[in-house]
């Protein structure tokens, strides 16, 4: 195998495709390369997103008016939601990270279907394009909350149609890569390759992709509905004309709890990659944690009602309800648990990746017991459509997903691009990272409890200190993510070149040459190691 | 194109089992989609059983009857075509996708005259004698022209499909080693004939 040490021999300088510059990229059937144009897209708009969240809490430092009106601010944390959630965390790790390892660690030289795969990354920039210019048409950006809660979504006279149309056309995009990625997994695992032999983060991505097919196509349906409701006014979520509001909830949450779970499982994919690397020791309890993906995804899918404690539902639906909750907590425990024990007696190297996913292990684990809070009927009614649940929810995604979304680009940074950050930096971002994020989030556990209810404009002077704060941390955090993306930007130009292997990893992407080929591997590697086994670190030396 | 001289094998990379797989899980996106809007009936025909009952009995069992033996005779004629072109047969699958189309345009032919009927009776979403209606005969045509309308989407978007492995057949690039994307083909014109199979009832015949 090459030593990493060629230049020209990378997809960068090998082209699919005949043409040359950026329509190289915009026809190209490499997964390597529809990866990085969906990074390049999914970060603009997480800075979008990222911009919109400032503005919202400028506006939040002072009880009144500061600089926008009350509508405006309506619209901006329904695009806050609509942009963060569709346009980020969704495609954010199964489509970039995805992409791009998910062929290479089970040994393919693509997905299963190359061309369906360019075809989703273009219908996502269509969804995009299509909620972009839904903000500038006549009737103004739409005021529903990312939600998109009837009988208000119908009535409101905002720009609803073409927006939700956006989240239908982005569901495509889903929909798409969770059969290109079933099928590789079943069709293109190198010979040796068991599935109790493939990496954990395929485990996950595989999940994944199996409530992308299962969940989004509900969600399709029910936001089609909520436009011909708009257009032809049938009456199916209508209550003038029978039809029944909590309905749509019901639809809404069948796909968008199970959502939650698309968010999340990739994000612990990743982390039963780099912990092992990290501390040279063997996955603990390997079968564990790839059941309990299985198993998140299927008991996932029976929690959605719990969204809707306050709605009114028999008392019997929600005990059931609030029991399937807790009990879903008990897989994501089984992987803290075996995370926790893999590091134990290891040999720990706290790069930058490990200190991300250390973060990652302290948020989530506190958007995590708050969500038992929340599962519980009774705190749950106190706390039901306050800060608390922006809180936690935006521990559980944020803290848990967007630290993990960082955690993989320090990971396979040097393999993606064949350079290296700088290291010290990379630390500094961590712990300022830590910081901004819990002066951001942690005042609003605090508020929530208080009773300062979400979404709201404006609020009593009591709240004002604790606002302030959180106010103060969205510009230490949202400093510290430029500041990640400036120092990964000038690596790129300037960086180090990175060998294969800077990590000491054994998936099969730390034995391909950094960036990898085109096509990925000269010939199909045979398997026959464990996917985490240290002791082939010696023979891959001598390769 | 090829960089290197051992890739070749990639460069030919072919599927058949792949393929189908990825069709198969295609068609559960959409059988997940209509189990929406079957969940969505459902849960109205039970809160208002006997308007449902009532406004069953406007539609034209007739129209609804013709069509499912259009329907079903169109599956055969399209499973015909792809064991034709499977003995090498081109001319005859050829036939037989045509008679599919014609059948396909059939199908659109009676819905648009049993629709235009409805609507010149008044009964569409938001007319003043709909409104006039009891909620469940709302919902009823409701979700009869949202159910029915989006399984024409689909014969329109099957007939486009089609007509692509049409020229893809005459041009010889589907052949008997090589018919998989027929038989994907097929097998959403199956799917389209299916979920008709369970919507002539639920209008058509609970009455």
């Amino acid at each position: 195998m090459a030593n990493g040490n060629t230049v020209a021999e990378n997809f960068y300088h090998q082209s699919t495709n005949k043409h040359k510059g950026i329509l190289s990229w915009l026809l190209t059937v490499d997964h390597k390369r529809i990866g990085l144009m969906y990074l390049i897209s999914v970060l603009t708009f997480f800075v979008v997103g990222i911009i919109i969240g400032l503005l919202m809490r400028l506006e939040l430092i002072a009880p009144g008016k500061q600089l926008m009106e009350a509508q405006t601010y309506n619209s901006l944390f329904t695009l806050h939601g609509v942009i963060m959630i569709f346009l980020f965390i969704i495609p954010g790790l199964p489509a970039v990270f995805g992409n791009f390892f998910l062929p290479i660690q089970i040994g393919a030289r693509d997905v299963a279907f190359p061309r369906l795969n360019l075809l989703s990354w273009y219908v996502y920039v269509v969804g995009a394009i299509l909620a972009l210019v839904s903000l500038f048409l006549p009737g103004g950006p739409i005021d529903t909350g990312w939600t998109f809660y009837v009988p208000y979504s119908v009535r409101s006279t905002t720009n609803v149609s073409l927006a939700i149309f956006a989240a239908f056309i982005l569901g495509f995009s889903s929909i798409l890569t969770g059969i290109n990625f079933v099928t590789t997994t079943h069709r293109l695992r190198a010979p040796g390759m068991s599935f109790f032999k493939m990496p954990l983060f395929v485990w996950a991505t595989y999940a994944t992709a199996w409530i992308q097919i299962i969940a989004t196509p509900v969600v399709g349906i029910t936001i089609l509905l909520v436009m011909i409701e708009r257009a032809f006014g049938v009456g199916i979520f209508d209550p003038a004309l029978g039809g029944d509001p909590i309905l749509f909830q019901h639809l809404f949450w069948i796909y968008s709890h199970p959502a939650v779970y698309i968010m999340i499982l990739p994000a612990m994919g990743v982390v039963s990659e780099i912990i092992p690397t990290f501390s040279r020791r063997t996955i603990f309890g390997y079968r564990a944690i790839a059941m309990s993906s299985l198993a998140i995804a299927f008991v996932g899918y029976l929690v959605w009602a719990h969204h809707m404690f306050t709605s009114g539902m028999s008392d019997t639906a929600r005990w059931i309800f609030s029991l399937l909750t807790f009990i879903v907590a008990l897989p994501s425990g089984v992987k803290v648990f075996n995370w926790v024990a893999t590091m134990y007696k290891g040999s720990i190297d706290p790069k930058p990746p490990f200190l991300w996913v250390m973060n990652f292990i302290f948020l989530f684990s506190i958007g995590g017991l708050t969500g038992l809070v929340l599962g519980s009927l009774a705190t749950d009614i106190h706390v039901h459509d306050t800060y608390f649940v922006v809180a936690h929810f935006h521990y559980v995604m944020f803290g848990g997903t967007g630290t993990i979304f960082f955690a993989a680009l320090h990971y396979w940074f040097p393999k993606m691009f064949g350079r290296m950050y700088n290291d010290k930096l990379a630390r500094i971002a961590v712990a300022l990272y830590f910081i901004g994020f819990n002066m951001l989030y942690f005042p609003k556990f605090i508020l929530g409890y208080m009773g300062m209810p979400r979404r709201y404009y404006d609020y009593l002077p009591q709240f004002e200190p604790l606002q302030r704060i959180s106010t103060v941390g969205s510009w230490i955090l949202a400093g510290t993510i430029f500041l990640i993306i400036g120092y990964l930007f000038h690596a790129l130009v300037k960086g180090k070149k990175a060998t294969s292997n800077p990590w000491g990893g054994v998936t099969l992407e730390w034995h391909i040459p950094s960036p990898p080929p085109l096509e990925n591997f000269k010939e199909i590697p045979t398997v026959t190691h464990e996917p985490y086994d240290f002791s082939q670190l010696k023979e891959m030396k001598n390769e | 194109m090829s960089s290197h001289q051992e890739g070749t094998v990639a460069h030919v990379h072919r599927d058949d089992i792949g393929a189908k797989m990825g069709m198969w899980l295609f068609l559960f996106t959409e059988v997940l989609l209509f189990g929406g809007m079957f969940l969505v009936y459902a849960f109205y025909r039970f809160q208002h059983q006997d308007q449902f009952r009532v406004a069953a009995m406007e539609l034209n069992t007739g129209i609804g009857t013709l069509n499912t033996v259009i329907l079903l005779t169109s599956s055969l004629t399209v499973a015909l075509a792809i064991a034709a072109i499977q003995k090498g047969n081109r001319f005859l699958s050829v036939l037989m996708l045509n008679i599919t189309l014609v059948f396909a345009v059939m199908f659109m032919v009676n819905k648009y005259f049993e629709w235009s009927a409805k609507i010149s009776h008044g009964l569409f979403p938001g007319s003043k004698e709909m409104l006039d209606l009891p909620n469940g005969q709302i919902l009823f045509y409701g979700l009869y022209y949202v159910m029915t309308g989006l399984h024409a989407l689909h014969v329109i978007i099957g007939v486009v499909i089609l007509s692509f492995m049409l020229i893809q057949l005459m041009k010889k690039k589907i052949t008997q080693d090589n018919h998989v994307k027929l038989e994907n083909a097929g097998l959403y014109w199956h799917l389209v004939d299916l979920i008709w199979i369970f919507l002539f009832p639920l209008f058509y015949l609970i009455q």
